[in-house]
């Protein structure tokens, strides 16, 4: 940005040392706290087998899945909505998906194209109605919290006469489309490692000598995706100025030209596509849809947004703070079975930390922005 | 600030080592995994009885679940249980399609595993389990039809306030089929709030005039409906019969607005399956076949002795 061969420095422009500038960032609340909970867990659950290869993979997969509806939640805050949808559009898109394939008899690659294209136009209806009403979106997408879940368990009563619809893994045999959701990559380094000693194997039965971890699940690549995707966008492209701007002040952004609610509606569309690779991800692996997937995913979003340092009034915040968010609440919320805690205090260690990273985050934003 | 963090940081470290401190034994280690939501009191007789076994065998037994009752998250605690490498597992088969992987693969690791409450025998085996400890759902949905139709019962409300849980719809359909008719709309998704519950309910018993029984799949959905009916001056008119006990419909058997209660014994269902693991772990010995809790029927005859045990070990 700067040019490096500057001459005299601009009395204007206060000077900040190299090492504050690299220090004081959105995310810095949400690596302290990943640095924190990782040192917490390994005194107190070290030898549990939290931190072998099969609980890595466990806790992972866990913040993997939070990872993903994170990305979507927190681009949309920053372009300063809400959408309290994603729970229920969880359930909805998992639930259309199997109904199609398993009892319309489409093949598998068509229903999940086509769920996706629906759910994320649902996406852009909301969107639009928050556009066009101009009521709060927390208002919008609350009203399609309902109105989803309640489509949900009605289709899937209606078509199947059960709330959770089963038989996806059959036909997601031999499938193209279905491996890119639900398979696994890696396989022959794991078998490598196994066979080195690095990681446990099945000791009995039918599958001794395979590795207890058989390779690394594409939910993880999708996560891991969606994250550099979403910090791409946001830091490294004009779009992303767009999404800052839009939800800093939208009047202002309105009048230096920014397509403020082009900018919103894709923002609502992005996050109905994260529920959806969630929902799809989650059908894969365990080869059935069911009615009550998601309850309350929405506000573990929005949690796994705030821990990373994003403003709830919108026009900051950072996708990888949102991802070290997404780390901390998978990391906690096993960790807390590894250490044989109490799991009922799960919540309460958890709102503990959300207010301890708000605080912590408040603080920091107050020393990058100047406010006081 | 920074001073205040800093305590609060080394108080949340404090109470996490006191609580794991505290859960620390050199006995063996099982986990008993449910599919209850936290909202769910029916579970309440599985954990004292947990505890009670517990302290008989000399072992620490775990009760978790997922707070929400998402069964997907349920699979994550079977995973994480078996990366812990705790010495048994024992697990309610919420659904066989979601759970069959990571119970597998507990298995397969060599961890014994006992299936309990929801699920069949047939599942239980497939899934390699040493064996299953419950009530067949269907077959208790039967017993209460059939006993219905003595009654002369041809119509009925099912109410489901679980209706995700695909064994809540059997218990629905086995009613309906051991009366003799289709289950159709006479199953109504109640949802866990009382209110709503009970307001359900009286929209369809004013649209419904006629409806002979009321089946309830459990306090969640008997309680509020118990009210409803007396709310409308149906007490003793309507043939009520409801699955498990509480205090709550222990005193309405009493008092003639419920006809019986289907009792699938949770204490057994906490307690039995730690016996046979602990058996299991120690001397390598257990039982051959499934162990059935239920059904057993609790009427106005049996009410006295159940009554004083009933919503701690009944």
């Amino acid at each position: 940005m700067t040019n490096a061969a500057q001459a005299a420095p601009d009395e204007r422009i206060k000077a900040v040392s190299p090492w504050r500038r690299a220090l004081i960032r959105p995310e810095l609340g949400g690596i302290c706290g990943t640095i924190l909970v990782f040192i917490l867990f390994a005194s107190i659950a070290g030898d549990s087998g939290m931190f072998r290869a099969e609980g890595i993979m466990n806790w992972t997969v866990v913040s993997a899945q939070f990872m993903i509806i994170a990305v979507g939640a927190c681009l949309l805050m920053i372009a300063g909505e809400f959408d309290l949808s994603t729970g229920s559009m969880i359930g909805f898109s998992g639930t259309v998906m199997a109904i199609l394939a398993v009892h319309i008899g489409w093949p598998l690659w068509a229903a999940i194209i086509f769920t996706f294209a629906f759910c994320v136009a649902i996406g852009a209806l909301n969107g639009w109605l928050v556009i066009r009403t101009g009521l709060p979106s927390f208002i919008v997408t609350l009203a399609f919290l309902y109105i989803l879940r309640g489509l949900t368990i009605w289709g899937s009563i209606r078509f199947t006469r059960q709330t959770i619809i089963g038989g996806v893994a059959e036909k997601a045999q031999g499938d193209w489309l279905a491996p890119v959701f639900g398979g696994k990559i890696l396989t022959g380094l794991f078998q490598w490692m196994a066979d080195a000693g690095w990681i446990a194997t099945f000791t009995r039965g039918s599958r001794a000598g395979q590795p207890i971890i058989e390779g690394i699940p594409m939910l993880l690549v999708w996560a891991l995706g969606l994250v550099i995707f979403g910090h791409w966008l946001l830091t490294r492209t004009k779009f992303g100025n767009w999404i800052f701007a839009s939800g800093g002040d939208a009047q202002a952004a309105r009048y230096v030209g920014v397509p403020v609610n082009r900018v919103k509606i894709l923002m609502f569309m992005f996050s109905a596509f994260c529920a959806t690779v969630f929902a799809t991800c989650q059908v894969m692996e365990f080869g059935s849809a069911a009615a009550d997937r998601g309850l309350l995913k929405e506000f573990e979003a929005i949690i796994c947004v705030v821990i990373g340092g994003a403003l709830l009034t919108g026009g900051y915040g950072s996708v990888i703070g949102a991802a070290l968010g997404a780390i901390i609440f998978g990391v906690v919320q096993q960790g807390l079975f590894f250490a044989n805690a109490e799991s009922s205090l799960f919540r309460v260690f958890l709102g503990a930390i959300l207010l301890v990273a708000v605080i912590m985050n408040t603080y920091i934003r107050r020393i990058i922005t100047g406010e006081r | 600030m920074k001073s205040m963090l800093r305590s609060v940081a080394v108080g949340a470290i404090m109470a996490v080592t006191a609580m794991a401190g505290a859960a620390h034994a050199e006995n063996e280690q099982f986990v008993w995994i449910s599919h209850g939501p936290d909202s769910d009191s029916w579970f309440n007789v599985i954990k004292n009885a947990i505890n009670v076994t517990n302290e008989q065998m000399g072992v620490s037994t775990e009760y978790r679940n997922p707070p929400t009752g998402d069964l997907a998250d349920m699979a994550r605690i079977v995973q994480q249980a078996s990366a812990a490498g705790v010495d048994g597992i024992i697990v309610t088969i919420a659904d066989y399609n979601v759970l069959e992987g990571p119970i597998k693969d507990a298995v397969a690791k060599g961890i014994p595993v006992v299936t309990v409450n929801s699920g069949t025998v047939e599942e239980s085996k497939q899934l390699g389990a040493l064996l299953h400890v419950g009530q067949p759902e269907y077959e208790a949905g039967l017993g209460a039809g059939e006993r219905a139709k003595e009654e002369g019962i041809t119509s009925f409300l099912c109410v489901n306030h679980y209706i995700t849980n695909p064994q809540s719809v059997e218990r629905c359909r086995g009613f309906a089929d051991g009366i003799g008719v289709e289950l159709g709309n006479q199953m109504i998704d109640s949802g866990m709030d009382p209110s709503e519950v009970q307001n359900k309910v009286k929209a369809y018993l004013t649209a419904n005039a006629d409806t002979g029984a009321i089946l309830t799949l459990g306090p969640n959905s008997a309680e509020p409906s118990i009210r409803a009916v007396k709310d409308m001056g149906l007490d003793g008119e309507i043939y009520f019969g409801t699955f498990d006990l509480s205090p709550e419909i222990s005193a309405a058997i009493k008092d003639g607005t419920i006809n019986f209660a289907i009792d699938q014994q949770p204490f057994l269902q906490g307690s039995v399956p730690i016996q046979v693991l602990t058996a299991f772990v120690r001397y390598g010995v257990a039982p051959s076949n499934s162990v059935f809790t239920g059904p057993g029927f609790v009427t106005k005859d049996n009410i006295d002795f159940v009554e004083s045990l009933a919503g701690e070990f009944r």
